[in-house]
């Protein structure tokens, strides 16, 4: 089925004409009035206007955090946990709205936004309701008269910003835990897809406390350092790239606060021979596996986007993964038949392209794609990219650097030792897959590819309490399990003596 | 190998435009990785802190260019050509003027 797209007749989603800031439970016009067009990557048309934010509305929405984190910080586990569950309830109850929101303005095929975007997000909502509701502290008996009591506290206001690839569940990914450990947010929505997440408050924000989220939308050059160098947050969370990752750790060392990072990935995803052992339904998923590379069009942290394939099936695996390469449909992100979408922005679009011209000059071979696509109609000036693979080896530049698009890298390794050194032979650690019918191969790989999450005969999984994050300048602490709890709060311990007896020291 | 680091006449025009309107020099730090990753980004100088492990390397109109060893290394020692295009400066980047952002693009190693 095709939806219709947002602001249209009889679409499910209603858009206004201008959105301002989300600030204290209210809808806050930026303080210097500006505004600035949001368009769809589909057509290259303005949905709405969204504003244009300065400092100084980050510091409206600080204050508006800072009135809410005492209270909020003392609601009840309990309490946290019902107001959790209501923003789950409320995602799930405009779940279609939500998902045709999130694929016309990030171009991601809605049948991924329906299957697994607003799903998993009102998932992790009830995974942290979940994990507040039974988390506890501890008490430790140093000596019969001595006790040390832990308690875990939130930390009080916290700054999140979060990239234009998940912008729905990237912000539940980090807002879920902060709130549920009793934290109040000021959240910044990347630059190119802040819609989604205004429409978002408009569904979940009576839910929440006023001040407990606040999200304040604007270019990264004028209110992302506002709110990272801010000495008025507790802690900072990005997912981005390395040069404002660092730039980030610089602004909390002086601030002295902690960070938690994700700053991408180029992930290996090791085939070796003895998938091809049978024709079976395990060799498809294998298949399926490798095409995984274009899952909303390529544009995820953890894109398996080096495929490294045992020389020995070499010839008759890719033929397979090509012929299912073949079958993509790409086009309207709205309709359900659709399997890749429009990049996120024409600067997107022109930096994938370039790359692959750095690959044809490094010699590799174009096995599909490598071009532009324009599916016709109202969608001939979306900004299209065709899936496309590289074959070349581990040490061009296309193996080494992260592409944000469809575009797969494939080489082919001899043995156990050399898929490994090659998995390896990366500066990221984010994620990586090994296919194998051998489970004691597949535990050995496992262990020894420097990553954080090794998805092992499978890929692009993300439930709830499977820790995700970095290894190498991945990035730094785990999102996605109950130990951001920790990420998010500061362990008081209250040492309680029941003695009587002075020291006897002075 | 020729020089590591050139820059296209809009890119110097752009970085001479934009130390007049900052007045002060810029400076420009390689990106890597998610998202805005393999762009270069624009801070007043001295915004980035330079560590030890950073490569200087070359000069635009004044202004330092850097990029992190490991990642020169990983792009095969790769020379970098500064140029602009349209669009929306990234992360916490500087715009490269109206309506224009910088980028790098590949040369020959």
């Amino acid at each position: 089925m095709k939806f219709v797209a947002p602001g249209r007749k009889d679409s499910i989603v209603a858009v206004e004409s201008r959105y301002d800031n989300f600030i204290g439970g209210k809808w806050l016009t930026p303080t210097e009035g500006k505004y600035k067009l949001n368009l769809s990557p589909a057509t290259a048309q303005p949905i709405c206007e969204v504003a244009d934010s300065t400092p100084a509305d980050i510091e409206l929405a600080l204050d508006a955090a800072h009135a809410a984190k005492d209270a909020w910080g003392q609601t009840s586990h309990a309490n946290r946990a019902k107001v959790l569950n209501a923003v789950a309830d409320a995602i799930e109850a405009n779940a279609e709205m939500l998902a045709v929101t999130e694929s016309w303005e990030n171009g991601k095929p809605v049948r991924e936004t329906l299957a697994a975007d607003i799903p998993l997000a009102a998932e992790h909502f009830r995974y942290f309701a979940s994990a507040i509701r039974a988390e506890e502290g501890s008490i430790t008996e140093i000596d019969s008269d001595l006790t040390a009591y832990h308690f875990r506290e939130p930390l009080g206001v916290v700054g999140q910003i979060i990239p234009f690839n998940f912008p729905l569940l990237m912000a539940a990914w980090k807002l879920a835990p902060a709130l549920a450990a009793g934290n109040c947010s000021v959240l910044k929505p990347a630059s190119p897809t802040p819609w989604s997440i205004l429409k978002l408050a408009e569904v979940i924000g009576d839910a929440l406390p006023p001040g407990v989220l606040n999200i304040v939308t604007g270019p990264g050059g004028a209110i992302g350092k506002a709110l990272a160098a801010n000495p008025r947050i507790a802690k900072v969370a990005f997912t981005g790239e390395t040069v404002t990752g660092r730039l980030i750790m610089t602004y909390a060392a002086q601030n002295l606060i902690p960070v938690t990072l994700e700053l991408g990935g180029k992930s290996p995803n090791i085939f070796f021979e003895d998938v091809a052992a049978k024709d079976d339904s395990f060799l498809d998923k294998a298949v399926e596996g490798l095409v995984l590379y274009a899952f909303n069009k390529g544009e995820v942290c953890t894109c398996p986007s080096r495929a490294l394939i045992q020389e020995s099936i070499y010839d008759e695996f890719i033929a397979r993964a090509l012929a299912r390469i073949e079958q993509i449909k790409q086009g309207n992100p709205l309709d359900t038949e659709t399997m890749i979408g429009p990049q996120v922005s024409a600067q997107q679009r022109d930096k994938i392209e370039s790359y692959v011209d750095v690959g044809r000059a490094e010699g590799a071979e174009v096995l599909v794609g490598g071009h532009r696509v324009n599916p016709g109609g109202e969608f001939s000036d979306g900004y299209y990219y065709a899936p496309t693979i590289l074959k070349g080896h581990n040490r061009m530049r296309v193996f080494q650097e992260e592409i944000f698009g469809p575009v797969l890298a494939v080489t082919t390794f001899k043995d156990e030792d050399d898929a490994l050194t090659i998995a390896n032979d990366t500066l990221y650690g984010l994620g990586a897959g090994v296919w194998t019918r051998d489970g004691n191969r597949a535990f050995r790989m496992g262990r020894a590819i420097k990553a954080g999450r090794v998805w092992t005969n499978c890929y692009h999984q993300y439930p709830a309490g499977a820790a995700f994050g970095g290894y190498k300048i991945s990035g730094i602490g785990r999102e996605n399990h109950k130990m951001m709890l920790d990420h998010y709060t500061q362990t008081k311990n209250l040492l309680v003596s029941r003695s009587e007896k002075p020291l006897g020291l002075f | 190998m020729g020089e590591v680091l050139t820059a296209t006449r809009a890119a110097r025009d752009a970085v001479r435009r934009l130390r007049a309107a900052r007045g002060g020099p810029v400076m420009f730090v390689q990106s890597a990785g998610c998202c805005a990753g393999s762009v270069p980004m624009c801070f007043d100088e001295g915004e980035f802190p330079v560590g030890s492990n950073d490569l200087l390397l070359g000069e635009i109109e004044g202004c330092p260019f850097y990029i992190d060893a490991a990642l020169h290394k990983a792009w095969g020692g790769m020379s970098l050509v500064l140029d602009v295009a349209p669009g929306h400066a990234e992360g916490f980047s500087l715009s490269a003027g109206d309506g224009l952002r910088f980028v790098t693009t590949g040369g020959k190693s």
